[in-house]
């Protein structure tokens, strides 16, 4: 039996119909259209589905879209925000951190509550937080350097903050932002 | 993956009533789901009912009692464990144990409960193979692939306990707070993960209608100090080939008062290690002694044809677990 949820997904709320069984990722990748979200390994090894839930990246192929009811979810789609990229994607644009594209939604959502603990991370840091995001192209050289660029971008304050406390959705950023920033958990 | 009822309930209490209530034991409790839904999309289960834990929100979260011991609510995620001022402070091996297990994204879901619910990694058992712990009446692994396999024989399956946090808290002495039909009880890790038998082809002696609600780990002694150790085939996010957790109290920095350590990776259940405390405490402690000691960490092991490389990790593993632990070098 199908059952009903609520989930604001990149600020904007979405009621549904969905069967239980259904996992978060194929919830927004069928139901919501949001395809930026890719499934790669659909056993929580590859990172490739990672999405923001409540603030903190997870991986939607090991959610229950009914789990994520009432919650806020970020995905790829919700980066950018007034027309301009968000600061991650920019990085990883001019630094070449992606060859074929596959891991790049989910390795930057992971980027993103990276350094939304820690705006200044060292490369052994940045190592170890996408650890959880697998690229079979890049050789990882290019996304570490295009972490640490976006860092320094948005320490020195380029774009809008993405940290924005999400719980009501309107922070200063915006719904965009206040949607992958999610309704963090203290 | 079949499709199923799902009903998120608000307590423990509500949680144990549903389980009750469904005679033909088709439902199932869910947490994080980092591994239910791993064993459903393998249909090495197929509930009927999925019982959703997460809103009840009171399992979630650290607390000191008066009495100095700490419980961490069975729905407390590892992310959680990792980032937590008071454990931080109090029980660093518990921090120290989760920063290296799975990844930042599943331990932003996974919690305490489900971890120590996990079942084993045996790649027959998550295969489609008929081994003895699924209902057959052969284990594949024993004559077979058996790398990962437990080097200590105490049960017809030679799978290891695949958590992390598991072998910190037994170091700890830590207790499980369960709630069942006949109420709340409290069972020490060590009895409740368990060797599988012919009657219980199952890792846990939890009972099919009990849910966890919290782990309990008693006051440690003032100077206890605790680390844990995880060795891996890379660097990075992988299962424990071995891993040493160790709680040391030390007086005037050398003599050791009280030690507690346990062994993830080498049987099926963590492995306490009474002998090798009973070696260290009392003593004064140099490297020599703690090599001595560790001797005593694989004594009766009787390794397979492709994991003796386990014997020599475990000692190794638990010599410097007790020098790190003591702030030594190793
Ligand atoms: C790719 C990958 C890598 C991993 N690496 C590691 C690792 O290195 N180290 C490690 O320790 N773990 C590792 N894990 C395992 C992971 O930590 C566990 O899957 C997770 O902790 C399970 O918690 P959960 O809340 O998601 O449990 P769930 O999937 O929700 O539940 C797991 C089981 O526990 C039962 N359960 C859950 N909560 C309770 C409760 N309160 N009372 C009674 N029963 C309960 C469920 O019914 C189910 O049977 C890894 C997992 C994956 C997918
Ligand atoms: S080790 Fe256990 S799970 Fe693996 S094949 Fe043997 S009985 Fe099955
Ligand atoms: S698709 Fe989810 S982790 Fe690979
Ligand atoms: S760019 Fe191809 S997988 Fe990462």
């Amino acid at each position: 039996m199908k059952q009903s949820i609520r989930v604001t997904v990149n600020g904007e709320e979405h009621t549904s119909e969905v069967e239980p069984r259904t996992l978060l990722v194929t919830y927004l990748r069928e139901q919501l259209d949001l395809t930026g979200t890719h499934i790669g390994c659909d056993t929580g090894q590859c990172g490739a589905c990672t999405v923001m839930l409540d603030g903190q990246p997870v991986k939607s192929c090991m959610v229950l879209a009914v789990q994520a009811d009432g919650a806020q979810v970020g995905t790829v789609e919700g980066l950018a925000a007034n027309g301009k990229y968000h600061p991650i994607q920019d990085a990883f644009w001019e630094k070449h951190g992606l060859q074929c594209g596959f891991c790049t939604p989910g390795m930057m959502i992971a980027a993103v509550g990276l350094l939304e603990r820690n705006p200044d991370p060292s490369d052994a840091e940045i190592r170890e937080q996408l650890e959880g995001n697998l690229c079979r192209c890049t050789g990882y050289q290019n996304i570490v350097a295009a972490v640490r660029s976006a860092a320094e971008a948005m320490r020195a304050g380029n774009a809008q903050p993405v940290a924005t406390s999400g719980a009501s959705g309107a922070g200063a950023a915006g719904g965009v932002a206040g949607g992958v920033a999610g309704g963090e958990e203290a | 993956m079949r499709a199923f009822e799902h009903r998120a309930v608000r307590s423990a209490e509500e949680a144990v009533a549903a389980l009750q209530a469904d005679t033909a034991g088709e439902t199932s409790v869910i947490a994080g789901g980092a591994e239910l839904l791993s064993l459903m999309k393998a249909n090495l289960i197929a509930p009927a009912h999925i019982i959703d834990l997460k809103p009840a929100r009171e399992l979630r979260g650290v607390s000191v009692a008066p009495d100095g011991s700490v419980r961490i609510g069975a729905l407390t995620t590892l992310a959680d464990i990792e980032r937590d001022a008071t454990l931080a402070a109090r029980l660093p091996i518990l921090p120290a144990a989760v920063r290296d297990a799975a990844t930042p994204q599943l331990r932003n879901m996974a919690t305490v409960g489900g971890n120590l619910m996990q079942r084993n990694r045996c790649w027959y058992f998550r295969g489609p193979y008929d081994c003895w712990l699924k209902g057959g009446d052969q284990c594949f692994a024993r004559d077979g692939e058996n790398k990962y396999s437990a080097i200590f024989d105490e049960s017809p399956c030679v799978a290891v306990h695949p958590s992390d946090l598991a072998p910190a808290l037994l170091a700890l002495e830590a207790s499980v707070l369960v709630v069942g039909p006949q109420g709340e009880r409290a069972v020490a890790l060590g009895d409740l993960l368990r060797p599988p038998t012919a009657e219980r082809r199952r890792e846990t002696t939890l009972g099919g209608a009990e849910v966890i609600v919290a782990v309990s780990i008693p006051a440690q002694p003032a100077g206890a100090h605790g680390v844990y150790l995880k060795l891996m085939d890379r660097q990075a996010w992988a299962y424990a080939l071995v891993s040493a957790a160790a709680q040391m109290t030390l007086r005037d920095g050398q003599l050791v008062e009280r030690a507690r350590l346990a062994l993830g990776g080498v049987a099926n259940a963590p492995r306490r290690l009474p002998a090798v405390e009973a070696a260290l405490e009392g003593q004064t402690l140099t490297p020599a002694l703690a090599a001595q000691a560790a001797e005593q960490a694989v004594a009766g092991a009787t390794p397979l044809a492709h994991n003796g490389y386990k014997v020599q990790l475990a000692r190794e593993l638990t010599r410097r677990a007790i020098l790190q632990a003591a702030g030594m070098e190793w």
